[in-house]
């Protein structure tokens, strides 16, 4: 579903991707691991071109994102993202922030959009904050919110960066539980975490990234049990799993 | 002269004088100010622009107008840009208008980049990641929440061209001070009519300063509807349907 080739980014002269190639199935789970710099929050804005790729190819269903032809807009429609700052719009109640884009951008009728906007509020346990204003919640509340967002244009894959770095310990589980939820039904995600049960549990593949590149990936078995590289490795060690 | 011998009876002959300059001065800032919101918001969105055909005559304008002296531009204006273009003179309330309109704009302009520039980036990428085209972004994310903290320098803003209009009398514009100007001469007393001006340009401070600090409460910082008016607007809701 997403082909990723030799994937470079740079910002000036400093390298951050050096040569990325992934391929990402429909219905998988890819979690992203990797020291702090690595590259993790570009890699991933690149493939909804949140970032202009330097040099290489991305392909989502077969499109080439990056193509100066394609229209960003129609593949970010399909490209949901999650934000460790949650990125709510703070001037408008949680049911329209939810709303807006399937109303401004799918041109979907109103009451439709309640309908659906809804029915998300509820998924994501928050069914009786629609008129709530985003300062009005906790953080938990409001990535929920964020991911409720993300779905309403029903994406065919959801991007999320690190969505639990931003809050208090016991805010985090609310929040990984509707992302497992997500998983369970077959939504193709690709999450940036440091939160390794998380990745053990849900990910179908497990990718570390370091340095710009994508040094070992493999089933959360393969790559939390028995690492092969030394760099993968030295992490672990690091960050006890 | 006895600054205690006032004989403030000289003035109330010319009183007609003054209200005819209180309502040019109210009409140059109204007229004024208006156009340059307007303008300056297209000013402010040129100097926020990646093109450079774009910017850099944004640029221009802002440095012009802010880089050199209203008088100097209401002159140029006056006897030479109007006169040049239409054949005669439009009258002194067109020039004054202009003059005031295009300087506050470039001033408006500053203040709108930098209130734009003051929402976080994150807002901009939600909105993008959204599949929402830039301009749309633009419209219903960013510019509502930047509007709201450009509400303070706007108010001064108002205030400052109100006070410059007083610069109009130089092109024989008969607002507020020009009144007092000819108050003076006619009477060869400078202290009433000059004090007369200074205290309807304060009444007019004052009129302006009650207004801005009540749009001030009105959009405060919080974008949670106070109680009483949601109170209000749930009453209408439920009269309405
Ligand atoms: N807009 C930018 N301009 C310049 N440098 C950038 C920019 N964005 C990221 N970088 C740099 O790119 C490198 C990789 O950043 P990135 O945010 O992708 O890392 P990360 O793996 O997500 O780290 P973290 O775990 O801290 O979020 C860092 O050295 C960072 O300073
Ligand atoms: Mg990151």
């Amino acid at each position: 579903m997403i082909t990723i080739r030799s994937l470079h980014k740079s910002f000036g002269s400093l390298q951050v991707l050096q040569g990325i190639d992934y391929e990402i199935k429909e219905k998988e789970v890819i979690c992203i691991i990797g020291p702090s710099g690595s590259g993790k929050s570009t890699f991933l804005r690149c493939i909804n071109l949140l970032e202009e790729i330097t040099r290489g190819e991305i392909f989502i269903d077969g499109i080439q994102v990056n193509d100066p032809k394609t229209d960003i807009n129609e593949i970010r429609k399909e490209v949901g993202m999650v934000f460790q700052q949650f990125n709510l719009f703070p001037h408008m109640r949680v049911i329209d922030n939810i709303t807006m884009a399937p109303i401004k951008i799918r041109k979907m009728g109103k009451t439709d959009a309640d309908t659906l906007a809804r029915q998300l509020l509820k998924k994501v346990g928050l069914a009786d904050k629609a008129d709530a204003y985003p300062e009005q919640l906790s953080g938990g509340q409001k990535q929920r919110v964020a991911i409720a967002r993300a779905l309403a244009m029903k994406p065919k894959v959801m991007l999320f960066d690190e969505p639990t770095s931003a809050l208090d310990p016991e805010m985090v589980k609310e929040v990984l539980d509707v992302m497992k939820q997500l998983a369970l039904e077959g939504m193709t995600m690709v999450v940036v975490t440091h939160e390794m049960g998380f990745a053990k549990e849900v990910g179908d593949r497990v990718a570390f990234m370091d340095n710009g590149l994508l040094v070992e990936e493999g089933t959360p078995d393969e790559l939390f049990n028995q690492p092969k590289n030394e760099r993968t490795k030295a992490f672990f060690s690091k960050v006890l799993v | 002269m006895d600054i205690l011998d006032f004989r403030f009876d000289a003035i109330w002959n010319y009183r007609e004088l003054f209200i005819r300059g209180l309502w040019i001065t109210l009409g140059l800032t109204v007229v004024g100010y208006a156009g340059g919101l307007i303008l300056g918001l297209f000013v402010g969105l040129g100097k926020l622009s990646k093109k450079k055909w774009v910017y850099y005559p944004a640029k221009y304008y802002v440095d012009f107008f802010r880089g050199t002296p209203l008088l100097v531009q209401l002159l140029l204006i006056h006897t030479a840009l109007i006169p040049s273009i239409f054949g005669h003179s439009l009258g002194f309330f067109v020039s004054g208008a202009v003059a005031l309109m295009l300087n506050s704009a470039a001033y408006n302009a500053e203040i709108i980049r930098a209130g734009i520039n003051s929402i976080e980036k994150g807002q901009m990428e939600a909105a993008r990641s959204l599949g929402m085209p830039y301009k749309t972004a633009m419209r219903l994310i960013i510019l509502p929440q930047a509007l709201r903290r450009m509400i303070p320098p706007f108010g001064n803003e108002l205030i400052a061209l109100m006070k410059d209009s007083s610069l109009v009398s130089m092109i024989a514009g008969s607002e507020l001070l020009y009144a007092g100007k000819v108050v003076a001469g006619a009477t060869l007393r400078p202290w009433e009519p000059y004090l007369t001006v200074a205290v309807l340009y304060l009444l007019l401070t004052f009129i302006f300063g009650k207004l801005i600090s009540y749009v001030e409460k009105r959009f405060s910082n919080s974008y949670v509807p106070s109680p009483r008016k949601q109170r209000l607007s749930v009453g209408r809701t439920e009269a309405g349907g």
